[in-house]
């Protein structure tokens, strides 16, 4: 499995260390309602097909990656800076 | 009364984080340590012209990622997302209006293997693509050797600058022993 970081190129997963759902870019607000706050701690979606993960590129560059990649075919399909993502659409 | 016992003559001598270990001959493949100077971390602040202040002071060009600058005397290596290293002079006070600096001295193995079938040595032992069309001289890259964290950079087509935490230098001296006796086993092949 190889994984192309926007900074770095291709490299291979061992490079990465990872993290879980991209969920956490899209911390509720404070005032939000405790539902919001449950599903956003605990409340995770198991999908068979596309995801979205948050990974670190613990080993090259430092930066953490939003993944998005194929639970069943495995496939990685693409991968963004987080920053890049929490500012825009997340 | 007791003469007041003699503070032994005490002489504190600096070691370099391979020390004895090094340099190592092996086949066509030699292993030296290289005392980099000082390192400092800079991590360019926002809106700001660490370029320009860099060539200035230095004459060096402030690489962008992948790439290193510069001759054994100055360097400066991409050393991550927003960070570029100075290896060699002290840093210029001008530098510190454009990046935040951090002085890492020491806190660095520093090492250059070289010789024909240098790059099949590292090759065992990271997982990044060394074929000179992909990493040519001036390349850099942060990834890893055998689990370590490491940043390597090309300094010629046999020549390659390998950094580690100084305190991993004895696993990094073995790691690259073992991959050059490897290499050397099978040069007949
Ligand atoms: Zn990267």
């Amino acid at each position: 499995m190889r994984i192309t970081c926007p900074i770095c190129g291709e490299r291979d997963r061992r490079e990465f260390y990872y993290q879980g759902d991209a969920v956490a870019l899209r911390r509720p607000d404070p005032d939000d309602t405790p539902e919001d706050w449950d599903a956003y701690l605990h409340l995770r979606d198991n999908p068979a097909g596309v995801t979205r993960d948050l990974w670190y590129h613990e080993m090259g560059c430092g930066a953490w990656l939003v993944v998005t990649r194929n639970t069943v075919t495995h496939e990685v399909l693409g991968a963004v800076l987080a920053s890049d993502a929490a500012r825009g659409a997340a | 009364m007791a003469e007041p016992a003699k503070t032994p003559a005490l002489t504190l001598t600096p070691t370099t984080p391979c020390g004895a270990m090094l340099p190592l001959r092996i086949g066509t493949l030699t292993l030296s340590e290289v005392d980099p100077g000082h390192l400092t971390a800079m991590a360019p602040r926002q809106g700001g012209a660490l370029g320009a202040a860099l060539s200035a002071a230095h004459g060096l060009d402030l690489p962008g990622p992948g790439r290193a600058t510069g001759t054994d005397a100055a360097r400066a290596i991409w050393f991550g997302r927003a960070h570029v290293l100075l290896m060699g002079p002290a840093p210029d006070p001008s530098l510190a209006a454009q990046a935040a600096l951090t002085d890492i001295s020491d806190g660095w193995a520093v090492v250059r293997l070289e010789g024909a079938g240098a790059a099949a040595v590292l090759a065992r032992l990271t997982p990044i693509d060394l074929r000179p069309t992909v990493f040519p001289p001036g390349q850099t890259a942060r990834t890893e050797v055998f689990h370590m964290q490491a940043a390597i950079t090309r300094l010629a087509d046999d020549a390659f600058l390998i950094m580690v935490f100084r305190s991993m230098s004895q696993t990094l001296v073995h790691d690259l022993r073992t991959a050059m006796e490897g290499v050397a086993a099978r040069a007949g092949d």
